[in-house]
């Protein structure tokens, strides 16, 4: 009933020239990135570079004692700081709340459940207090409790649905074997929940990579900003120089799409399917 | 979901965890602890999966930065502190500034409008775009791909990207006097009749593929021998959509505009790249009002005033669409 017939193909074409049009934005990034100075502000917008170079890109690394690298740097090691947190803590509350069903683990199931509802902007304020009371604002490590702390109500539901679909046989096997609780969760139960950890990785380490909001209030104008920052204090600097901006948000795109290319699949099911639970 | 990439999730997901908790009680009533109590007796190690104080350190992390933090903006709200020394309550003399003050109210509007707007938007052409790409259509992953790549794009990025389409000496105007429209160019970001609806552009043209996939998703578990069916009864294709495929969506449609409601209300990155707030405050919203009056003039206690305004709105959206569409999907 549902074959290939030429209405199809027409549908295939339209979609195309509707995803070409959708893509415009991306012609415009990449043509003037590589354009120099003189032809941003001298040809049309629409016209391709004519000698493209990566000059743009070579005074954007280089420029503000290097601030874009150095965005870049914090960017890595603040995001893997955070799915380090949230993948330990993360998977350890996920098996409590889904394996036991004592008073306290209870409590903690629905002390979970309802931050998840929570939105998180009436606590920004008092949390940037706190922060600088204790000193954590402009500090890496600051912004990696702070990422874990609001992110993990995510990974441990995430978390707790991949242990509901586990079977309890390996643990029993372990415990047989005599294992002790600790061995049967870290050697056992957790490598068997790489699928989890991945969906974990993905999805709250896009969030945090690209986030923008926390890191402006907690990190802004600190050492150890993080790229969003970074690129919004310098292109603020730049007025209208369209090739160097674009080259700085060429650079911030590129690690992203890489993982998206490299891990398509994963990421559009982890994506779509993490957030829908 | 981009901007999706949200620090909130959905209330649907509270249903299904509820449920599945429920079950699960069921699962393990007293008859059936008793039974495995009972076969389990020869083996002497009996099962503890882990034990309750592993779960201490996420408790502690999410009390301090979900329920401490809110609950003290809450009572910052009815307060006029700077950030810095003392305070003194204000009793409502902040939620009454708010009314009274045309540029909050304003505020208010501009976020209602660019979710309610982003959301209807995108969730048309997303579902218009599944629906194309449905079947039997050859090159459906790689559209897939392409459209759902600005979903994974930070929307800071982005709205540079579109800051150059909408400027002055963009490729719009360039457009535009292509074709002889001269008189139509203009600064579409610095023009306040304009400035809003290309904010409306920019959020639509990033989460269209979210709601895409999400409905690419939905269409997979329709049935196609139920439309093979209805279409062998002579059901056109626009019957077939809305008796068969869409009642069979619905849950779909309910995750896809709760998120893109959610994470609408909280628009703040595009704003402040594309706009700043302005011209004279025509794109302000809620959450860039609450970072100018706290971070930005240190007015922390209107900021939380604010704040909490921005909060319970999200919270009303949320459980009242999660209820309509619930309740709809339950009567199919």
């Amino acid at each position: 009933m549902f074959r290939y017939t030429k209405l199809t193909l027409l549908r295939e074409i339209v979609l195309w020239i509707v995803a070409i049009a959708f893509l415009l934005p991306f012609y415009f990034l990449l043509t003037t990135a590589f354009k120099t100075d003189a032809e941003v502000y001298g040809s049309s917008p629409l016209a391709l570079p004519q000698s493209p170079g990566f000059e743009a890109f070579l005074d954007v690394l280089s420029a503000g004692d290097r601030a874009v690298l150095r965005g870049l740097a914090s960017s890595v090691l603040i995001t893997a700081g955070s799915i380090g947190g949230l993948v330990l803590l993360g998977s350890l509350a996920g098996y409590v709340i889904s394996r036991r069903t004592g008073r306290r683990s209870r409590g903690a199931y629905y002390l979970f459940l309802v931050a998840i509802l929570l939105p998180t902007q009436l606590g920004t304020v008092p949390l940037y207090i706190g922060a600088r009371a204790l000193g954590l604002t402009g500090t890496m490590w600051g912004m990696i409790v702070l990422y874990t702390a609001m992110l993990l109500p995510l990974a441990i539901f995430l978390y707790a649905g991949f242990f509901r679909s586990l079977g309890t046989e390996y643990e029993e096997a372990a415990a047989v074997d005599g294992a002790t609780r600790a061995q049967i969760f870290f050697r056992i139960v957790l490598p068997l929940m790489s699928s989890a950890t991945g969906t974990v990785a993905i999805l709250a380490g896009l969030i945090i990579w690209n986030d923008f909001f926390t890191s402006l209030i907690f990190l802004g104008g600190s050492e150890s900003q993080t790229l969003p920052v970074a690129m919004y204090y310098y292109i603020g600097s730049l007025v209208s120089r369209w090739n160097a901006i674009f080259a700085i948000v060429i650079i911030s795109m590129i690690p992203i799409l890489a993982f998206y290319l490299f891990a398509q699949k994963r990421f559009i099911t982890g994506f779509a399917g993490g957030l829908k639970g | 979901m981009s901007d999706t990439t949200t620090l909130d999730s959905p209330v649907a997901r509270i249903a299904r965890e509820a449920a599945i908790t429920s079950s699960r009680e069921s699962d393990e009533g007293p008859a059936s602890r008793t039974r495995r109590g009972a076969t389990r007796s020869a083996r002497p190690p009996r099962l503890v999966f882990g034990s309750w104080w592993w779960a201490l350190p996420g408790v502690v992390l999410v009390v301090a930065v979900h329920y401490v933090a809110t609950a003290a903006g809450g009572v910052f709200a009815f307060t006029n502190w700077s950030g810095i020394g003392g305070f003194e309550w204000t009793g409502l003399d902040n939620f009454t500034r708010i009314m009274r003050e045309q540029a909050s109210l304003r505020a208010v509007g501009n976020t209602l409008l660019l979710a309610f707007g982003s959301v209807v938007l995108s969730n048309v052409t997303g579902l218009l775009l599944a629906l194309g790409a449905n079947r039997v259509v050859k090159t459906r992953h790689v559209l897939r791909l392409l459209f759902f790549m600005p979903v994974v794009l930070s929307p800071l990025a982005v709205a540079f990207i579109w800051k150059f389409v909408f400027d002055y000496a963009g490729p719009v105007n360039a457009v535009l006097s292509s074709v002889g429209l001269d008189a139509w160019a203009r600064a579409w970001l610095g023009d306040p009749a304009t400035a809003l609806w290309a904010i409306l552009i920019v959020l639509v043209w990033q989460n269209t593929g979210f709601a895409m996939v999400i409905y690419m998703a939905g269409l997979a578990a329709v049935p196609g021998e139920i439309e093979e069916a209805a279409a062998l009864d002579g059901a056109g294709l626009r019957q077939r959509f809305w008796h068969v495929v869409l009642p069979s969506i619905m849950p779909a449609v309910a995750i896809s505009t709760t998120l893109g409601l959610v994470n609408g209300l909280r628009v703040f990155d595009q704003i402040l790249a594309l706009t700043g707030g302005g011209p004279a405050g025509a794109t302000e919203t809620l959450a860039t009002a609450v970072y100018r009056q706290a971070f930005s003039l240190g007015d922390f206690g209107y900021g939380a005033a604010l704040a909490l305004i921005l909060t319970l709105i999200i919270l009303a959206l949320a459980i009242t669409q999660q209820y309509l569409t619930g309740a709809r999907h339950e009567e199919d």
